[in-house]
């Protein structure tokens, strides 16, 4: 896409530009680039002497159990949180597609959580959750649960999934109600008339139209995860107990900078960088292949 | 509505109650915590119905912060949290809305090369570059600084994207008359561009401030000073570790002084919001 239409100068296009430039190359180019080459670097243990040793520092990672394990984990985690977090808004998106009273109200009463930021929904479930006074806690007691995330790993993943999921609900919702409505009621109306019931008709005709944003949102979902999940593990269980919420972003963060290992924590930021230009180049793809349908 | 089910209408209104129901849930509780005094949340189960300590716990956060975490008063987080929901929203859309309109509305060298530049930081969040970013902003020394806190959030390839998504679709007919009235490039973006895009910034405008309001990893990296603290980042701090050690009467008044600002642009401007949503993401 071209404008036919231009303007001729030969130096204010630059200065419109520069400061998103200088802004990119300061804050972005210059710190990936030495990620990078910083991943290529073995420092001693006081950090006074640094060596070029090549892939060492990834091999070394690959061969790291708690590594694997981290990665492990970061598959169950984003696993999780995209699979239930797109069912469970799917469902409330095609109620809310169906009823007409109180339409707006229900749609201002499921947006809200999006206001919320990832370390607060942490807190505000664990508080929930807390082994000793918590109200959850206190109600699974009574049911017979014995609860306590602090010390079992699998409860701990339970909950930073329940709060992440939680936080990323509305905009789940909010566009699956758009591809909702953007059914032709036609086809709906076609599938009544020919004696489909409203399930066979969710079935065979909503489905397959939503497709292209449940993949979206798979994707955006997976990517939410991976990364902007890092709030709610830090204000919860800070990669605990025993690192079984240790997704990579975290432990990228604990290794830099609590553990202050440079070589080893940059060798995954790079491993990330992969990820992340994957994750991209997938949803934008797909998104020009959307654009023919 | 195709045909008339009573028992779904029923069906899918009781689905609904009860997700609004669920998910409002930790709200509430986290409101009842934030009336009620230290003694009666650990006081197992907490009462579920508010109590009368309402202003003495805002009070207290607003003015003198937690008394065993950190001592820092809310009142100032809030204010640096604002700070960074404001900067980070007018810089972004200000940068990139004259560099979308270079790359629309001119032809020159390198043209492609920055467009190029642009997109690719879609691909290195701060996640990623975690180490080197913190060093890049205590060479500059812009630890503890404001302009530490927002300046590297404000490039953005999606709001350049947005705007010039936006450009392609204005007429050209436009450009052509202004230029045949002698206007040049700069008056016709402050006479005609700027006032056609409102819509757009309005949406990013949202978008962008409960970005700039929710910021966690970048704030966390980059101060240490109490008097810089984001509310988010102030709420983790007042937690001490230990169920019964943290006083959860003011990290719920906290929370819920933290959550008041974006919810209610989300909701004040929901139109804008559901808008800036769904375009920004492509």
């Amino acid at each position: 896409m071209e404008k036919r239409v231009v303007f001729r100068s030969a130096w204010l296009p630059y200065l419109l530009v520069a400061p998103q430039i200088a802004i990119t190359v300061v804050f972005f180019f210059w710190p990936a680039v030495q990620a990078i080459w910083y991943s290529f670097l073995l420092q001693d243990a006081f950090g006074l002497k640094t060596q070029f040793v090549g892939l060492q520092n990834f091999v070394t990672l690959f061969h790291d159990p708690h590594y694997l394990q981290s990665f492990k984990i970061t598959a169950v985690f984003s696993v999780l949180v995209a699979g239930s977090g797109i069912v469970i808004s799917l469902v409330l998106a095609a109620m809310a597609d169906r009823v007409i009273r109180g339409a707006l109200a229900y749609k201002t009463l499921l947006i809200w959580p999006y206001a919320v930021a990832p370390a607060i929904a942490g807190v505000l479930w664990a508080f929930m959750f807390a082994p000793s006074i918590g109200i959850v806690t206190y109600a699974l007691k009574k049911m017979g649960v014995d609860w306590n995330w602090v010390v079992n790993g699998e409860q701990a993943m339970l909950l930073v999934v329940i709060a992440a999921v939680w936080n990323q609900i509305s905009y789940n919702f909010l566009f699956f109600l758009a591809g909702l409505q953007s059914i032709p009621r036609s086809l709906i109306e076609a599938a009544a008339i020919d004696g489909a019931g409203p399930t066979r008709r969710f079935w065979s005709i909503v489905l397959p139209l939503l497709s292209p944003t449940t993949f979206f949102l798979l994707v955006i979902n997976i990517v939410y995860a991976f990364f902007a999940t890092f709030g709610v593990i830090d204000a919860t269980t800070q990669g605990g107990p025993a690192g079984a919420t240790q997704i990579l972003v975290y432990k990228v963060f604990y290794d830099g900078v609590k553990a202050g290992d440079l070589g080893g924590s940059s060798a995954q930021s790079v491993v990330l960088m992969f990820i992340v230009i994957t994750l991209t180049v997938i949803q934008f793809r797909f998104i020009e292949r959307r654009v023919q349908y | 509505m195709v045909e008339n089910r009573p028992v779904l209408n029923f069906f899918a209104h009781a689905v609904l109650i009860l997700g609004a129901v669920v998910i409002a849930f930790p709200l509430y509780v986290a409101f009842v915590a934030s009336t009620l005094p230290y003694e009666d949340i650990v006081a197992v189960p907490m009462p579920l119905i508010p109590g009368d300590q309402l202003l003495e716990n805002y009070g207290q956060v607003l003015l003198h912060g937690s008394t065993k975490g950190s001592g820092a008063a809310v009142s100032r987080m809030l204010f640096n949290s604002m700070v960074m929901a404001l900067v980070i929203p007018v810089g972004k859309i200000a940068i990139s809305i004259i560099s979308a309109f270079a790359i629309v509305y001119f032809r020159f060298p390198l043209r492609n090369f920055f467009f190029w530049m642009i997109f690719v930081t879609l691909m290195l969040p701060v996640e990623v570059r975690i180490i080197p970013t913190f060093q890049v902003i205590a060479d500059l020394h812009m630890l503890n600084t404001y302009a530490g806190l927002t300046l590297p959030l404000i490039a953005s390839a999606t709001a350049t994207f947005l705007f010039r998504q936006f450009f392609m679709t204005v007429p050209d007919e436009l450009a052509e008359a202004a230029r045949i009235d002698g206007a040049g490039p700069m008056r016709f973006f402050w006479d005609v561009v700027l006032p056609l895009s409102k819509t757009t910034m309005a949406a990013l405008f949202v978008i962008q401030f409960i970005y700039g309001w929710n910021q966690y990893l970048w704030p966390l990296l980059i101060t240490s000073e109490e008097s810089m603290y984001t509310t988010v980042i102030g709420i983790s701090r007042m937690i001490v570790g230990g169920d019964a050690a943290t006083e959860w009467h003011l990290v719920m008044s906290t929370a819920l002084l933290a959550m008041l600002p974006p919810a209610l642009v989300v909701l004040v401007m929901q139109k804008w919001f559901v808008k800036g949503l769904v375009e920004t993401e492509k």
